[in-house]
């Protein structure tokens, strides 16, 4: 390993930022899972998030690690505070009888063993045959959002449009899914938010912010009205 | 310059565990959804370290597909939670079984 | 020589194919004119093939001409060929000419049957099946013929198959002749696994440069004789079937159901005669397994004289002539067996002539007489009948073995072979043609001297008969046997029993001629005259010579002669009435009760065991295995149906199994 040859400092300080970015993940993801309130599980998330991000910077992927922040701790996980708000999620899960309590010793095996088989794949890598893709490569001369986004709009051009389709879709969907005969559809973020962010290039659904969406339920016609959510993750 | 990529790896696998663990062993369901996104986040991790580790940028193209498609996963499985769950307060995982066979 | 001899294959080939397509459209007569044509034109083919035959040198005749290669499998290559030699032409002209006639005869014969245009493709396939057996140039080819006609004959036995009682002989002529195919089977396993190869060129030996090489030659080592042995008596097993023989003779007599042209054709001329031709085929053989050549002779005088006692006893028509044909046979099968070939051919080819003749006269009567067939109803049809009564008196002249016409020449013939095996066998033989003559004498006062029995007779209950056996109608018709079953209108003629219309009677002409003139063919007596010998010794080096002198074989003859003339006279004097039920004992009106022994067993422990397969282990295993899947899946399927338990972290958490299980390959993969 060549990367040895750098100064102590360097490697010193490499080290530091694993170090940080595996603490925050890990007690991130120790207390979503292990956390009672919904919330404070939300909130691990986040911390979780951030610690990814900072692995990413780490290893140079700086776009993705901003996406990341914004996506995820942005958008999702406050979407998932708006639901655990919504329905109103008790503070406690109460211990009912049933699935329960059998299901944690199983789960912990089946998660210690899947870890411990990842562990040894990790340390044979025999998976790495050095074969390249065709998208070329990370080190050379570019930002990487520059390569990233030559990749994506030569090689990946039809994932991407697929991709778009498909939140097209889930838009409609969710919609679909929430309308209930006249029940009102669940409040959407304000409209600063909505307003922030416009989608450089994106494809013309109008964006009107208002969330009294759709026609009728069960058709898969284009909506006039796009949540914020999805015009948050199109950034 | 940087940790070797394996640590990364090795990270990825046991955040990937206890995302698998505790959506096993949650019962509210929206614990559930976001150990899902433990999992996802950690499979990020591990495209990121190959990208990196090949010197291939296909693996952060996949994290940019991966990204839009946890996102449109979550904006319908949010809509498909608060249709199940709106009428209920205190309603977990196991009171959705009328899929038994 | 070359080019005739696929035309004898591929007309009746023809025909069939013809008959088969057009033949509902052809109608009658077109399609049976059709059918003739075929035959005849394949009998003009084999004339053609055995002039050019003749053309040759003696020790040159024979060719193996291959049409396409059949199974070319790994060792075995069976091809489709026809092997030209005397024997085989011996056969093909006979069989040919003998079926030209009757298709001739059918056409007059089954006018007015809804199944006219089915009856010819019948009778051009089996035709077809014959020349293919008996020209086929190895084993397996002939096989296929062989099962040919097999066929053939369930299908005509089984014309009318609205009759169950034809249905059933159909069924019963299949099987049995099935049970001898397994030895023709098993014999041509043997015969691949000892010479690896099928082909008569190959296993008998042929004729190189005028000389006989392989098998034909003689030489003594070229085969064990205890595999020489098992597969001709494999061969005579399948033999014994087709040429219904002890013990699997039972068949023939049922097959009388059928049509009379096909009782004629199949089961008196050229069917039945397969089994005599195969032995022949393989006389090289036959020359190394002594064993098996008493048998043969054993079983033929067995069954010669087993049939003629029960003939004597036989109140139907045709049956007296069915069990004269198993008597003629067991004649043949006594000259294969005494290794005199070219008597035993001779023999099949004056049978054919007379029996033929006697069925088709036998069908004429039975036309005559509305479909009755029984003699004892019968008497005194000479007068009305003359033509059919002068050809069929001819016919059983012949087979009476009196000088001079066909039957004596050529019974004699086989006579002095097995005089020269064993004195005792000759003995049972000349006494066999002395019952021979008793009971064709018998039938031919019973059905044509004699009061007109037929006047008093009780009509055929289906239509209204006069006394006669006629209706009010008045048309003239051919003949059909069981017409009144079938339900058609029963022929109506004239008022009296009549000679039938020419395409019928011309046969019997023919035939007739050929019975008076058929000894021609070989006069061993008189030296010069053995055509026939003449013509099969070169394909025959291993034949026994008859080294009878001169005067023991004039001896023989008239000693013979008288047996056969004391017999003749004994039963025209006695059945001038028909009363004489002293003479009919039971046992031989029951053929000796072995029919009847058969049934037992088949009704009894083969019954029982069928019973057993059927319900036990058809229904209970069979069955019950498959059910028992299904049963079993069923129960898997409620079991796993466990697994939907409807929870959303069970389904998670088999995720999770299903991940570790993945992962698990994977891991240990890699040290592989």
């Amino acid at each position: 390993m060549s990367l040895f040859a750098a100064t102590g400092l360097a490697v010193a300080s490499a080290w530091a930022v694993y170090g940080v970015g595996a603490a925050l993940i890990l007690a991130g993801a120790l207390g979503v899972v292990l956390l009672h309130n919904p919330v404070h599980c939300a909130l691990s998330l986040v911390t979780t998030i951030f610690g990814i991000a900072l692995l990413f910077i780490d290893q140079g992927a700086y776009f993705l690690a901003a996406v990341q922040v914004i996506v995820y701790a942005g958008a999702i996980v406050i979407l998932f505070l708006f639901v655990i708000m919504l329905l109103g999620v008790d503070k406690r899960e109460a211990r009912v009888a049933g699935q329960a309590s059998s299901m944690v010793p199983l789960a912990v095996t089946v998660g210690l063993v899947a870890v411990i088989e990842l562990l040894v794949l990790v340390r044979v890598h025999y998976w790495a045959t050095g074969a390249k893709t065709t998208t070329g490569s990370l080190s050379g001369a570019g930002a990487d959002v520059q390569k990233l986004g030559q990749s994506i709009f030569t090689s990946y051009l039809l994932p991407f449009e697929m991709t778009s389709a498909l939140l097209v879709i889930a838009v409609v969907a969710a919609v679909t899914l929430v309308r209930r005969g006249g029940a009102p559809p669940p409040q959407a973020p304000p409209r600063k938010a909505a307003a922030a962010l416009r989608p450089p290039a994106r494809a013309p659904e109008a964006p009107s912010g208002a969330t009294t969406a759709a026609r009728q339920p069960a058709s898969a016609g284009r909506p006039a009205a796009a949540s914020s959510t999805r015009q948050e993750q199109a950034g | 310059m940087s940790v070797p990529g394996p640590w990364y790896l090795v990270l990825a696998a046991v955040l990937f565990g206890i995302g698998a663990t505790g959506l096993v062993a949650r019962r509210n369901i929206l614990v559930m959804y976001m150990c899902i996104e433990l999992m996802l986040n950690a499979v990020n991790l591990t495209f990121v370290t190959f990208a990196r580790m090949l010197n291939d940028i296909g693996g952060q193209d996949a994290v940019f597909f991966i990204l839009v498609v946890a996102a449109a996963e979550v904006v319908v499985g949010l809509g498909i939670i608060v249709a199940i769950y709106r009428r209920r307060a205190g309603a977990t995982a196991d009171d959705v079984n009328s899929l038994k066979g | 020589m070359v080019n005739a001899a696929y035309v004898i294959v591929a007309l009746p080939l023809l025909g069939f194919a013809i008959n088969l397509v057009l033949g509902r459209r052809l109608g009658e007569p077109l399609a049976g004119w059709v059918g003739t044509a075929a035959a005849g034109g394949s009998f003009v083919a084999a004339l053609i093939t055995w002039v050019a035959m003749l053309g040759k040198p003696a020790t040159e005749r024979v060719a193996d001409l291959s049409i396409l290669s059949w199974i070319p499998v790994a060792g075995l290559h069976a091809g489709m060929g026809l092997w030209v030699d005397p024997l085989s032409l011996t056969m093909v002209l006979f069989v040919t000419g003998v079926s030209t006639v009757i298709h001739l005869y059918s056409i007059g014969y089954m006018h007015r049957d809804p199944g006219f245009a089915r009856f010819f493709v019948y009778l051009n396939l089996f035709l077809f099946s014959m020349v293919v057996l008996v020209l086929a140039d190895n084993f397996l080819f002939s096989f296929l013929g062989w099962e040919g006609v097999g066929f053939c004959s369930y299908g005509l036995v089984g014309f009318w198959f609205q009759r169950e009682v034809a249905a059933v002989a159909a069924k019963k002529a299949f099987v049995t002749n099935r049970v001898g195919d397994v030895g023709f089977l098993i014999a041509i396993f043997f015969i691949f696994d000892h010479f690896g190869s099928l082909n008569y060129s190959t296993v008998l030996g042929t004729l190189v440069g005028g000389h006989p090489t392989g098998l034909m030659a003689g030489a003594p080592g070229a085969i064990a004789g205890s595999t020489a042995t098992a597969i001709t008596m494999l061969l005579f097993l399948g033999a014994i079937g087709k040429s219904a023989q002890i013990p699997l003779y039972i068949w023939l007599v049922d097959a009388m159901e059928g049509p009379t042209p096909i009782s004629a054709l199949i089961h008196a001329a050229t069917m039945v005669t397969a089994g005599v031709y195969l032995m022949s085929r393989v006389a090289p053989l036959l020359h190394y397994a002594h064993a098996t050549s008493w048998v043969i002779v054993s079983f033929g005088t067995g069954s010669a004289f087993l049939a003629a006692t029960i003939a004597c006893a036989q109140d139907d028509i045709k049956k007296t002539l069915a069990y004269s044909t198993i008597s003629q046979l067991g004649y043949m099968f006594m000259a294969i067996g005494s290794g005199d070939y070219a008597a035993g051919l001779f023999h099949m080819m004056t049978h054919a002539f007379f029996k033929a003749l006697l069925f088709l006269g036998a069908g004429a009567v039975i036309h005559a007489m509305a479909d009755r067939q029984d003699m004892k109803q019968m008497g005194g049809l000479a007068r009305y009948m003359p033509l059919t009564a002068i050809t069929f008196g001819c016919g059983w002249l012949a087979i009476s073995g009196i000088v001079p016409f066909a039957g004596f020449w050529s019974k004699d013939a086989v006579l002095e072979g097995v005089w020269q095996m064993n004195k005792v066998l000759w003995g049972i033989g000349a006494f066999t043609a002395g019952l021979t003559a008793y009971y064709m004498s018998r039938q031919v006062a019973l059905v044509f001297t004699g009061q007109a029995r037929w006047r008093e007779a009780r009509p055929v209950p289906l239509e209204a008969h006069d006394a006669g056996g006629h209706d009010a109608g008045g048309n003239e018709a051919g003949g059909h046997d069981g017409a009144s079953q079938r339900g058609l209108p029963a022929p109506a003629h004239g008022g009296e029993p009549h000679d039938a219309t020419w395409t019928m009677s011309l046969p019997l002409v023919i035939l007739a001629i050929a019975s008076v003139l058929g000894g021609g063919i070989d006069f061993t007596a008189f030296g010069h005259f053995d055509f026939l010998t003449r013509f099969l010794s070169p394909i025959f080096p291993t034949a026994t010579t008859i080294t009878v002198s001169t005067a023991t074989k004039w001896t023989l003859s008239l000693v013979t002669l008288a047996i056969c003339l004391v017999g003749l006279t004994l039963g025209l004097r006695t059945w001038r009435t028909a009363e004489h039920p002293q003479l009919e004992p039971t046992f031989l009106r029951r053929a000796w009760f072995i029919d009847d022994t058969v049934a037992a067993t088949v009704n009894g422990p083969l019954r029982a065991g069928a019973a057993v397969l059927a319900f036990v282990v058809d229904r209970g295993i069979v069955d019950g295995a498959v059910n028992g899947i299904a049963g079993l899946l069923e129960a898997s399927g409620r079991v796993a149906r466990r697994l939907q338990t409807g929870y959303l972290r069970t389904y998670a958490i088999g995720i999770g199994v299903g991940l570790v299980v993945v992962l698990a390959y994977l891991t240990f993969r890699v040290g592989s």
